[in-house]
C-alpha cells in the first residue's frame, strides 16, 4: 500500500504539509504498514489537499479535501480494513468516480506526470521514460531532423505569442556566433496564470530535459532558467532536479557519453511583470532594470550578452521531450489545422471546478466551462471569461462556442496568452474587470514609452472615475482614442495589448459602460460607489449601524427599523459591514 | 566592519558571473529585510557599478525595498480571481485588523502590508500569504482570527 500526497503550492496552502507530516508520524509510530511518497499537484486544485492511496496491484483511489483532521479515518478505514471511504473520493480506478468528468475530456501531455511522481525524485521521473528522448536525440546527433520534427510537430510558443518553436530554433541555429544560449522564460507574471509554476513543482525535469534538446539542436551549451521570486517552491525544486540531473550526468559535461554540454542555471526575478517580455528579460538576467528594447535584432541574432539566444517558456519545453519520445505525428494528430496539440489551462473565478486543465486544441470555451469544470458556483448565470491576462480580452458567454485555437481566440478580440482563463458570473462588473486590468499594466508599465506609461495612467482614471459614478459623455470615446495610441505607439508587447481588456468589453459589453455613465448604475451590483443602501424590514433597531455611519445618514429609535436618507449617504459601506442581522441590502 | 567582510565573500561568491547586481542585492535583502541607503554604497564600491545604477536597479523591481519592514510582511493578492472573488474586502479587512495602510507598517515593526499581482494560487481565490504561509478561501471575517494567531506570536516572543 502506498499513499502520496499532492504538495504543490495549492495543495499546502490548503493544509498539505499537514496532512503528510501527520501521516508520517502515524508511520513511524505503529500504524497500519504504508509507504509515504510525495508528489506534485495533480491540477484539481479545488479539492485540495489531495492524497492518493495505491495498492499492491497497482489499482488507486484519490481522495480530496483530505486535511490532517482525517487521516485517522483513511488509516482505520482505507488503509487497515481495505474499504475505500467513497463520500471522500473524488476519482478511482475502481468503483464510483464523482469528479471524473474533470480529467475524462483532458489529454495531459504537458501535464503528463504531474500529481503522478514524485518531483524532488529524478528516479520516479527515469520510470516514466524520462531522459529518454535526450538520449535519442544525442545518439541521433542529427539537429536538423531534429527542428524539422519540431516543426513538423505544429508546436507553437505556449508564452502567448505562438510562433513555430522549430522556427524560432532554426534561426537560433543558423545565426552567427561562437556562444549561443537557451532561456526558459518561467517569469509567469499574469494574474490569473499558474500553470508554468505548476510544471515546474510537479516535474521539474521535464523543462530541463527539454531545454537540454533545444541546446543541443541550436548549438548551445548554457541555459538560463528565469523563476519569478514569488515562486518559492518551484525554485527549491528546480535547484533539486538540476542538481540531480548533474548527478547523474543527464546534465553538465559530455551528457551521455556524446561529447554535448549543457549547464543550466537558476535566475531569480525580482518582481517585474515587463521582464515577460524577451528583450527585457534578457537585460533582467544580464543584470540591469528589465526595460524592453527595440526587435530586430531578435534575441535569435543578439541576444543574452549580445550572442543568439533561444527563448521558450516552460509549458513549450515541457512538450519537446514527448514529441521527440512519440513522434511529430502524434502530436500533429491533436487541434486544429493552425494550431496544433494541446493547451493548458489555469481555471479560476467563477466555475466550480477550478485547477489545471489540458485539453486538445479545438475544444470550445463552452466544453471546458460547463463539461470539464462542471459549470458556474452557485448556480449564477455564466457572463464571460478573460483570457490571455493584461494583454487579452474578456470573450462573452455568447461565444463560448468558439473553439481554442490561436487565430480563432484572436478573432474575439483576446489573445491565447499563456492560458489563464478566469471565469465571471453575472455578478462581476466588466467595467470593473477593464479598470482592474488597465490597474495592473499601468503599474508594471517600465515607463520607457510614452504613450504606454502615460496612455495607461489616463485610460486608467476614466475608467476609475466611471466606476465611481462620475463618468462623463465622450468618455467612451477618449477610451478609444487612447487604447488605439497605446496599441500603436509602444515598443513591446506590454503596450500594444495594455488596452485588449478595454477594447473587448467595449466591444461586448458597452451597455454596461452606458449605464456607469449615463445612470450611474452598476448592471453588476458590484461597484461601491454606485450602490444603494436600503435598510429592509430584518432591522432589528439595534442602533449599531447609525453608530458606524460616518456620514450621519441612518436614523431611527432603538428597537425600531431604521432608515438611510440616500442624500448624504456615501456609499462607505461601514453600515453594510457592520449589521448582524442582513438587514441592509445594496442594490 | 563585519558587514563589510560578509560582503566581500557574497561578492567573491558571484565574482566571475556577470549580472551579479540583482543576485546581490537580494541577497543583501534576505539578511537585512530590506537595502539601506549605505548598504546601496557598499554594494556599489563592491560590485563596481555606479551607485546611481544601483539605485535604478534596487527601485525598478517590485521585490526590493529601501525602507524597514515589519517582522511579518502580509502580502495580499490582488490577481484576476482573487479580484473578482473580493481582495478588496480582504484588504480593507486586513487594514482594519493592522490599523494600516497597504505599503505601511505598524508602529511595533510587527506587519507591513503590501499587495502582490498574484500568488498563483488562484483557485483558492482570495488569497493572502503572511510570512511563507498561505491563506485561502478567505472571507473578510477570517482575518481577525488569522491576524491574531501572528500577533499572539509576537507578543509571545516579546514575553522571553
Amino acid at each position: 500500500m502506498k499513499i502520496l500526497v499532492g504538495l504543490g503550492t495549492c495543495g499546502i496552502a490548503a493544509g498539505a504539509e499537514e496532512t503528510y507530516r501527520t501521516l508520517r508520524e502515524r508511520a513511524d509510530n505503529g500504524g497500519p504498514r504504508y509507504e509515504l511518497g510525495k508528489t506534485g499537484c495533480i491540477g484539481m486544485c479545488y479539492r485540495e489537499p489531495l492524497v492518493e492511496v495505491r495498492d499492491d496491484d497497482g489499482r488507486a483511489w484519490q481522495y480530496g479535501g483530505l486535511t490532517k483532521d482525517k487521516v485517522e479515518r483513511l488509516l482505520s478505514e482505507h488503509v487497515a480494513a481495505g474499504r475505500p471511504i467513497a463520500e471522500w473520493l473524488v476519482v478511482s480506478d475502481v468503483g464510483p468516480s464523482p469528479e471524473s468528468a474533470y480529467l475524462e475530456r483532458q489529454n495531459r501531455i504537458v501535464l503528463r506526470n504531474c500529481g503522478r511522481i514524485d518531483p524532488e525524485s529524478i528516479d520516479d521521473y527515469l520510470a516514466v521514460e524520462g531522459y529518454q528522448a535526450l538520449d535519442r536525440t544525442l545518439a541521433e546527433k542529427d539537429p536538423e531532423a531534429l527542428i524539422n520534427r519540431i516543426i513538423e510537430s505544429g508546436l507553437r510558443g505556449r508564452g502567448g505569442a505562438g510562433f513555430l518553436t522549430g522556427m524560432k530554433w532554426r534561426f537560433t541555429r543558423l545565426a552567427q556566433g561562437d556562444h549561443k544560449y537557451i532561456i526558459c522564460n518561467a517569469d509567469e507574471g499574469d494574474p490569473g496564470a499558474f500553470m508554468d509554476r505548476s510544471v515546474l513543482e510537479s516535474d521539474p525535469h521535464a523543462v530541463l530535459e527539454g531545454m537540454a534538446i533545444a541546446g543541443f539542436a541550436i548549438g548551445a551549451s548554457d541555459g538560463y532558467i528565469y523563476v519569478r521570486a514569488e515562486y518559492p517552491k518551484a525554485i527549491e525544486r528546480l535547484n533539486i532536479a538540476i542538481a540531480q540531473a548533474v548527478e547523474r550526468g543527464w546534465l553538465g559535461e559530455n551528457i551521455a557519453g556524446s561529447g554535448f554540454a549543457f549547464r543550466v542555471r537558476l535566475k531569480e526575478g525580482a518582481g517585474a511583470f515587463v521582464c515577460g517580455e524577451e528583450t527585457a528579460l534578457i537585460g533582467s538576467i544580464e543584470g540591469k532594470r528589465g526595460m524592453p528594447r527595440v526587435r530586430p535584432p531578435f534575441p535569435a541574432v543578439k541576444g543574452l550578452w549580445g550572442c543568439p539566444t533561444n527563448i521558450n517558456n516552460v509549458e513549450t519545453f515541457a512538450n519537446v521531450p514527448w514529441i521527440v519520445r512519440r513522434g511529430a505525428a502524434a502530436f500533429n494528430s491533436l487541434g486544429t489545422a493552425n494550431s496544433k496539440g494541446t493547451k493548458v489551462f489555469a481555471m479560476a473565478g467563477k466555475v466550480r471546478r477550478g485547477g489545471l486543465v489540458e485539453v486538445p486544441m479545438g475544444i470550445s470555451i463552452r466544453e471546458i466551462v460547463q463539461e470539464v469544470c462542471g459549470g458556474i458556483r452557485d448556480d449564477r448565470k455564466f457572463k464571460a471569461v478573460q483570457m490571455g491576462g493584461p494583454s487579452g480580452g474578456c470573450i462573452p458567454a455568447e461565444l463560448q462556442d468558439t473553439v481554442i485555437d490561436y487565430e480563432s481566440i484572436n478573432k474575439t478580440g483576446a489573445i491565447m496568452g499563456s492560458g489563464g482563463l478566469v471565469v465571471m458570473d453575472e455578478t462581476t462588473c466588466m467595467v470593473d474587470v477593464a479598470r482592474f486590468f488597465l490597474d495592473f499594466t499601468q503599474r508594471e508599465s517600465c515607463g520607457k514609452c510614452t504613450f504606454c506609461r502615460v496612455g495607461t495612467k489616463r485610460m486608467l482614471e476614466i475608467l476609475t472615475r466611471i466606476t465611481e459614478g462620475a463618468g462623463r459623455d465622450g468618455d467612451i470615446e477618449l477610451l478609444e482614442q487612447l487604447a488605439a495610441l497605446v496599441k500603436n505607439n509602444s515598443l513591446c508587447g506590454l503596450g500594444q495589448t495594455a488596452p485588449n481588456p478595454v477594447l473587448t468589453t467595449l466591444k461586448y459589453f458597452r451597455s454596461e459602460y452606458e449605464a456607469h455613465i449615463t445612470n450611474k448604475k452598476c448592471p453588476a451590483h458590484s461597484c461601491q460607489k454606485l450602490l444603494t443602501y436600503t435598510i429592509t424590514e430584518a432591522c432589528t433597531g439595534c442602533l449599531a449601524c447609525g453608530r458606524v455611519c460616518p456620514a450621519g445618514a441612518i436614523t431611527g429609535e432603538k428597537k425600531q427599523m431604521h432608515h438611510i436618507d440616500h442624500a448624504k449617504c456615501i456609499q462607505c459601506d461601514e453600515c453594510y459591514k457592520t449589521c448582524r442581522f442582513n438587514a441592509i441590502v445594496r442594490l | 566592519m563585519t558587514e563589510h567582510r560578509k560582503l566581500d565573500f557574497r561578492t567573491l561568491h558571484y565574482a566571475g558571473e556577470e549580472g551579479r547586481l540583482i543576485p546581490v542585492l537580494q541577497k543583501a535583502q534576505e539578511e537585512d529585510g530590506y537595502i539601506s541607503r549605505e548598504r546601496l554604497q557598499s554594494i556599489s564600491r563592491e560590485t563596481g557599478v555606479p551607485v546611481a545604477q544601483v539605485y535604478g536597479v534596487a527601485t525598478f523591481y517590485s521585490q526590493f525595498r529601501l525602507r524597514p519592514v515589519g517582522k511579518n510582511i502580509v502580502r495580499v493578492c490582488h490577481g484576476t480571481a482573487c479580484h473578482v472573488q473580493g481582495a478588496k474586502g480582504i484588504t480593507e479587512a486586513v487594514e482594519d485588523q493592522l490599523g494600516v495602510h497597504t505599503g505601511e507598517t505598524t508602529a511595533d515593526r510587527q506587519f507591513t502590508v503590501e499587495m502582490v499581482s498574484c500568488l498563483g494560487c488562484c483557485s483558492l481565490a482570495p488569497v493572502i500569504m503572511i510570512g511563507n504561509d498561505t491563506y485561502g478561501n478567505l472571507k473578510p471575517a477570517d482575518i481577525k482570527k488569522i491576524v491574531k494567531r501572528y500577533k499572539d506570536a509576537g507578543a509571545e516572543a516579546v514575553k522571553k
